[in-house]
């Protein structure tokens, strides 16, 4: 670890409510150790906005260390930053030079609604997991948990699918800013567990239904989502939500 | 007041059957008269919400976070701990019992970490059955590793991602009682305070993060699931928004605060690099299994640790400790840490740090194995110190994560306030002085799907809960107390930020009431603590204003209980003049530095009463009589 410290001119997005119109403004962070973090950056930043008298940005942020996600905001036009496989609060300022200047803007979409600066309403993703994303089991009552084996490979796969932490970059990513990699992964984790399979064709289209009602755009094969999740969530996943769900509708009584 | 802890009569294994049958029940029809409020959306707190929603129970929810998938209980890496006793190797319940009442250093009750051993196989039953894809081995029998503690295999896991599987599981269930109506949502809603009526707990006073709006709300219960006090240190692998308030709130009410002092020191996280590191990051105590600890064997030593020979590393775990080795319990590996550290072996740019060395596993095993069973660990350990854990050993060093105290609940885990019930890290029922590995996400699952849900039925249907709404004039009092906090911490409008607060209060913490306590040094904290809250009322400087999101001003808010909560914390720390578990009084050890005990006069769990701000709390105390596991000094050598 050789840090050594940089300056850097931030152009941030500042939107007092989500009626503001918004626009950026710039800051200049200086004597910035290349062992910070980009959310520690911010603090910087704030701290000294604190005591100047002005309000200081507001951003999400909470674990800083990845799987809570409270955080994320687009940097340089890239949700999370381009370091790949990294949430925000994992990017840090040793991947800068000095004399950068930075673009900070808010996760943007239709259906995420921005409530102030870099802070976003993602309340919409919760509706998709409320619309299906379960498995209907009450507590008590389960069978020996290992009643049921389960092949490696398929809870590897699962796995896979399961790492998503619901941060919304895949559809900040996405120019139709559609859910489809969100949605997939649940769909598919769900699916190819056995536990699942009761309510997978269910599952499929009415986790399909809520995402298109809730504002969120289709999916025509950009990729930007896979590129930019910070867990590296497969296409796959949409693949295989696709197959869910075309087999749901023609095979399934589901309507 | 006497503390009554409610123990059910009987043997130790029929208790909690026995308790269960003896339980008032309410009808099926006529829970969906009763409302619930539920604090926290964590392991405890979301668990708890969705169960009870299950059985019929409207249930009220919230969070601070944007979502309720969104608890910090996501953030556990290494596992769960569970009897199942699958890999044959000699687990049982009795056994688990065991390992925890010895691991928490003989200051838990017996009768609740039975149950938690009980119900420890129900939750992994759970688990699977809500879809989430633990670990599994070749022919798709669920796999098994082992933790701190412990010398049998019992600890399930899904990758480095146990606690964020567990915990999407615990989210799903409460999604479908979302959606099915049973569950109203409240994220980004922040509890300022508990509203008792006739003594008993009917509501609580919120503020909306995003409205600033202060809110009301009533019910015939309120659950706390509020997670622990650890970032009273400013410095710890809890997240940034974790905070005592909810607790703390309900102590200023009369909930008794049950052993503060009893803080977990984790031993593998990444060391402190400068001031403005914001949170530590832990490094799963699991590396444990396949790491080996040491440093160099000569102080001052500052050569690459490849350039240092076999023959000068001391691998001091594994020499003091031969039957557990790497993998003692938490408080003694991070003792041990700092031990070396002072000694002057500590290595990195400042010292405080040791080695965790995989070089040795992956010469045994190959990179691929220990990619497999580690390799999100090590790609998280690279991005935030740029150094590749396969090629050069790991740099760790001890940080707290974890709180075994919380707020005193009996066997319901119900709190000394009626109607006000404690889940999860936030009560302190059964860790003892000390957790084990693995043992958190157990205790919260086994306290939000298999207690609570039973034990608020017997209350609700053995109380007269008459009818209150939020006219009633104890919500408007609190709702003007709540307010008049705000706007006080508004008007101060001094010189200095909260996070510089924050930053001062936990140094004190931690140089005084951290890994190594002494009774100079804790008198010292108590007056260093009044001064700096003194200071804190007069020159915090909190922009913005009430009624918008305003992050300073949620952050000042929880300072200021932090503030206080501090004082109790080392007045606790201060009046038990012993050692246990994650309670190490230098003025108290063996010849080997091991914690020593005293059980003729501090075998009880200390119950905290405040008297206000500026009393001395009031200390009550519970006995534990150990009837099953006999009280030995600990042993793991």
């Amino acid at each position: 670890m050789t840090a050594k410290n940089i300056n850097l001119t931030l152009k941030v997005w500042r939107q007092n409510g989500p009626e503001d119109k918004g626009r950026f403004e710039n800051y200049e962070a200086k004597d910035i150790s290349t062992d910070m973090s980009f959310l520690e950056m911010l603090d910087v930043v704030n701290e000294k906005l604190t005591l100047e008298g002005r309000e200081p940005i507001a951003f999400d942020s909470d674990c800083r260390e990845g799987p809570i996600c409270q955080c994320g905001s687009v940097v340089n036009g890239r949700p999370h930053g381009h370091e790949k496989g990294t949430t925000l609060c994992q990017l840090h300022m040793r991947h800068f030079d000095d004399g950068d200047t930075i673009a900070i803007e808010p996760f943007r979409a239709r259906a995420f609604k921005v409530l102030k600066d870099l802070m976003v309403d993602r309340g919409a993703l919760d509706k998709i997991i409320q619309a299906g994303g379960y498995i209907s089991v009450n507590a008590g009552g389960a069978p020996d948990a290992n009643s049921i084996p389960i092949p490696q490979d398929v809870a590897e796969k699962a796995m896979d699918a399961a790492a998503c932490i619901g941060c919304g970059a895949c559809v900040a990513a996405c120019p139709n800013a559609s859910a489809m990699l969100f949605t997939s992964a649940k769909v598919s984790q769900l699916a190819l567990l056995p536990q699942g399979k009761p309510e997978a064709a269910k599952r499929a289209i009415t986790m399909v239904r809520a995402m298109d009602a809730l504002g969120f755009g289709n999916c025509t094969n950009e990729r930007e989502c896979e590129a930019e999740c910070p867990k590296e969530i497969s296409i796959i996943n949409i693949a295989r939500m696709n197959r869910e769900f075309l087999k749901a509708s023609f095979f399934s009584d589901v309507m | 007041m006497k503390l009554d802890a409610k123990i059910p009569a009987g043997p130790i294994q029929d208790k909690w059957d026995k308790h269960r049958f003896e339980l008032k029940l309410v009808n099926p029809a006529n829970k969906r008269k009763f409302e619930i409020i539920v604090v926290g959306t964590g392991l405890a707190g979301g668990a708890a919400a969705a169960t009870m929603a299950e059985l019929g129970y409207n249930v009220k929810n919230f969070c601070i976070q944007d979502s309720p998938r969104r608890a910090h209980s996501i953030a556990a890496q290494g596992g769960i701990n569970a009897a199942k006793n699958y890999q044959n190797d000699g687990d049982s319940i009795w056994r688990l019992f065991y390992d925890t009442v010895k691991g928490g250093d003989f200051r838990a009750r017996e009768a609740n970490v039975y149950r938690l051993a009980q119900v420890s196989r129900n939750i992994i039953d759970q688990g699977v059955a809500q879809g989430i894809p633990f670990a599994r081995e070749y022919g798709g029998q669920l796999a098994n590793r082992s933790f701190g503690g412990a010398q049998v295999s019992r600890t399930f896991y899904a990758r480095g991602q146990t606690g964020q599987q567990l915990l999407l599981g615990a989210y799903s269930s409460l999604s479908r009682q979302v959606a099915a109506g049973k569950v109203k949502m409240y994220p980004r809603q922040e509890m300022l305070d508990v509203v008792l009526v006739n003594g008993k707990a009917r509501g609580i006073v919120t503020r909306n993060l995003v409205s600033g709006e202060i809110e009301k709300h009533a019910a015939h219960a309120v659950v706390l699931a509020t997670g622990g006090y650890g970032n009273v240190f400013f410095l710890s692998t809890n997240a940034m928004n974790c905070n005592v308030n909810a607790a703390f709130r309900a102590y200023r009410r009369g909930a008794f605060f049950g052993n503060p002092c009893y803080t977990q020191i984790h031993p593998t996280c990444i060391p402190v690099h400068g001031t403005y590191q914001s949170k530590l990051t832990l490094m799963s105590e699991s590396l444990r299994n396949d790491g080996r600890v040491w440093v160099p064997k000569n102080p001052g030593d500052k050569r690459a640790p490849g350039d240092i020979p076999e023959s000068e590393r001391f691998y001091y775990l594994e020499e003091k400790y031969p039957s557990f080795g790497n993998l003692v319990p938490r408080d003694v590996a991070s003792r041990n840490a700092k031990e070396q550290c002072d000694a002057g072996r500590g290595v990195g740019e400042t010292g405080l740090a040791v080695y965790l060395d995989f070089a040795d596993a992956i010469k045994r095993d190959g990179e691929d194995v220990i990619g497999r069973k580690y390799g999100n660990l090590f790609q998280m350990y690279e991005k935030i110190t740029a150094q590749d854990p396969y090629k050069v050993p790991m740099m760790i060093y001890p940080a707290v994560h974890y709180t075994m105290g919380g707020l005193w609940v009996d066997y319901n885990l119900m709190t000394t306030v009626p109607g006000l019930f404690a889940t999860g890290e936030c009560n302190f029922s059964d860790h003892g002085a000390n957790r084990l590995g693995a043992s958190a996400l157990m205790q919260g699952l086994a306290d939000g799907y298999f207690v609570i849900p039973y034990t608020i039925g017997g209350y609700l249907a053995s109380e007269s809960i008459e009818n209150v709404t939020t006219d009633h004039p104890a919500f408007k009092d609190s709702l003007s107390y709540v307010n008049d906090r705000i706007n006080k911490l508004l008007a101060v409008n001094g010189k200095r930020t909260v996070d510089d607060f924050h930053r001062q209060l936990g140094q004190i913490m931690w140089d005084y009431c951290g890994m190594a306590r002494n009774n100079e040094g804790l008198d010292k904290a108590k007056g260093m603590i009044q001064e700096l809250r003194a200071e804190f009322w007069e020159n915090v400087i909190v922009p913005g204003e009430t009624n918008d999101v305003n992050q300073s001003l949620e952050k000042a808010g929880r300072v200021a209980d932090f503030m206080e909560f501090a004082e109790l914390m080392v007045t606790d720390a201060r009046h038990r003049q012993e050692s246990c578990g994650g309670h190490f009084n230098e003025g108290f050890q063996t010849g080997e530095s091991e914690a020593l005990r005293d059980d003729e006069n501090f075998c009880y769990a200390a119950a905290w009463e405040s008297k206000g701000l500026d009393a001395e709390p009031e200390l009550h105390r519970e006995p534990l009589t150990f009837e099953h596991v006999k009280l030995t000094q600990r042993s793991y050598k």
